[in-house]
């Protein structure tokens, strides 16, 4: 089902289309890394969602600002102390987990900030990387992985099967999973064999003791 | 010849307008004035549903001028023209700007240097203590006056950001937009303590006569220039100081005297004395006390969110890297709270070099932030 979500969100990115169909009408989001808003100004003009984006970058920041988001300044590396536990329905963070010092504390804060979490990430694990690395012996350079070894904000990258091992670890419950290819679409086989097949991962959590 | 007035980004010669208000005003320390002065400027024009108006609140040492000259060859603009005018950050062609001198200001609203209504002579000491509150109470007096029922944005820098924060708090349906730019939600001990040190320099210097040199025919010179020198070097951040003058000697050797030797020290000779020409020695005293008092989360037992409860106008708060006057930090307690109290909140943390003073200035990365949230504020009014 959410394979189609593209048609219906306007020139929305598409994995931006695909958390948007995940977050309920009304909710309060917060967006750790929130780029030049698009998430949030989508979800408030659509789904009269309420929240705040959190973005590093100054020019990120007034792109936010012109399309009517609230976005504050903030380092996710700084923390996330100054937010109140389960103050928001849905902390969302796309494609940043990679990016930041200690993804296992940001995952953490995130349970605590929110009653769901929406994270998306690129497979290590898919079978392009994979092949870059175990055959030819170089650091892949893909689609869902655009920069090279030494210009790459990627720092903390990990496969499905990883990912899924920090969360069993930390007894996080998995609401659901979807893995697509890097023009975000899905197949049987994406499914069967998410951690081969799929280039992208999306997961929404739930911290297990408030189930 | 040009005139002040051809240049196409600026507001040219303003004239400033004076609103008289028959009162009693009770003000927060339990006195009241029984009439006072607001002196205030206009630039840009009042739309016909009067809703593209936008007040600036300005900072200890500013006054209603803030854009535009007074007269064609005045060699300064007013204390905020970088920002406001035509086509500027505050846009002069959208918005029509209304800047009011705060009470106990000099050279404008009613203060410490004008007449005492019962007595014709100078208020000096008597002028009462005035507050942030008080002052965003004789701005609504203004706004009123004016015909406007809604301000689009209320604009602030530093002691103007508390009256930006006030205003939402106290009259949360007479602003739709707020602005806080290099503001803190209450002053630090290092802060009040900065502001003692100024206020004894005034007070204990023998021209001061217990605030009435008006009277004497003199100025607390040495104090007021004093408390300038100090205020001054807080504006700075260390880099800006480390840049400007390092430590170059104005004569090029040491005399091994006490007389200005070092680049900074005839620098802060000069700002300290200038202003003395300038300001007024009881109005400063007045506005550092303002400052101390302010602190909205007081009533609420400290908690800054509980204060904010009542706030309906959307916030945008700018800090700037390098200013430790009031630091970034003391901008994302604003932030925590508003986002705590639930309330619509953009912060933007601008990296710069001068210190509290980059508020006046106009860095790409501030510029744009506030160009971008201000042509919103103008595109929802139809501006």
């Amino acid at each position: 089902m959410n394979t189609q979500a593209t048609n219906s969100h306007d020139g929305l990115r598409d994995d931006l289309a695909l958390i948007s169909n995940w977050i309920t009408p009304g909710a309060r989001v917060l967006d750790l890394g929130c780029g030049d808003g698009a998430l949030l100004a989508h979800l408030q003009a659509h789904k009269q969602v309420t929240g705040y984006g959190l973005e590093i970058d100054p020019d990120n920041v007034i792109e936010c600002v012109a399309a009517g988001v609230n976005v504050l300044q903030l380092d996710l590396d700084a923390g996330l102390e100054q937010f109140e536990d389960n103050s928001f329905d849905f902390v969302v963070m796309s494609s940043a987990l990679q990016e930041v010092r200690r993804p296992d504390e940001l995952v953490d804060e995130m349970l605590r900030i929110g009653r769901d979490s929406i994270v998306t990430f690129p497979n290590f694990g898919h079978w392009k990387p994979r092949i870059s690395l175990g055959l030819r012996g170089l650091m892949p350079v893909s689609g869902s992985l655009p920069n090279r070894w030494y210009d790459t904000p990627n720092i903390h990258l990990c496969t499905v099967r990883d990912f899924e091992t920090l969360c069993r670890q930390k007894q996080v419950d998995i609401v659901r999973r979807h893995v697509v290819n890097h023009a975000h679409r899905s197949n049987i086989g994406m499914r069967t064999f998410p951690n081969l097949l799929g280039e992208i991962a999306l997961y929404q959590l739930r911290h297990h003791a408030t189930r | 010849m040009t005139t002040r007035a051809d240049n196409p980004s600026s507001v040219g010669v303003v004239e400033p307008q004076t609103l008289h208000v028959d009162g009693p005003m009770p003000l927060d320390c339990g006195k009241q004035l029984t009439q006072f002065d607001l002196v205030y400027e206009t630039y840009g024009t009042l739309n016909a549903d009067a809703t593209n108006a936008v007040l600036i609140c300005h900072a200890l040492s500013g006054n209603h001028h803030a854009a535009g000259y007074h007269r064609d060859d005045d060699t300064k603009p007013g204390w905020w023209d970088k920002c406001i005018g035509p086509g500027k950050m505050i846009d002069t062609n959208r918005f029509f700007v209304v800047s009011p001198a705060n009470l106990g200001g000099y050279n404008g609203s009613t203060g410490p240097g004008s007449a005492h209504p019962d007595t014709g002579r100078h208020y000096g000491p008597d002028f009462p203590v005035v507050t942030v509150a008080d002052w965003v109470r004789s701005q609504d007096i203004l706004r009123a006056a004016l015909g406007i029922e809604q301000w689009s944005a209320v604009i602030g820098g530093s002691l103007g950001g508390m009256q930006v924060m006030q205003w939402a708090i106290d009259f949360p349906n007479r602003l739709r937009h707020a602005v806080v730019i290099a503001a803190a939600p209450k002053l630090s001990a290092q802060n009040i303590a900065f502001n003692e040190i100024a206020r004894q320099a005034i007070v204990t210097d023998p021209e001061f006569h217990g605030g009435r040199y008006y009277e004497h025919d003199v100025v607390p010179r040495r104090g007021l220039m004093l408390a300038r020198m100090l205020g001054h070097i807080t504006y700075l951040s260390d880099e800006a100081m480390r840049a400007k003058f390092g430590r170059d000697l104005r004569d090029g050797r040491i005399s091994y005297g006490f007389d200005v030797e070092f680049q900074v020290e005839s620098y802060l000779r000069y700002q300290g004395a200038s202003f003395v020409d300038r300001f007024d020695a009881n109005t400063y005293l007045l506005m550092t006390k303002a400052l101390d008092y302010f602190d909205p989360a007081h009533a609420h037992g400290g908690d800054l969110a509980k204060a904010f409860a009542p706030v309906t106008a959307r916030f945008m708060v700018i800090s700037f890297t390098s200013d430790w006057r009031f630091a970034p930090a003391r901008s994302r307690e604003i932030v925590d709270a508003l986002v705590d109290a639930g309330k619509q909140v953009s912060y933007a943390e601008v990296t710069s070099d001068l210190g509290h003073d980059d508020f006046l200035l106009t860095m790409p990365h501030y510029v744009n932030t506030l160009r971008a949230y201000l042509d919103r504020a103008a595109r929802e009014i139809g501006a």
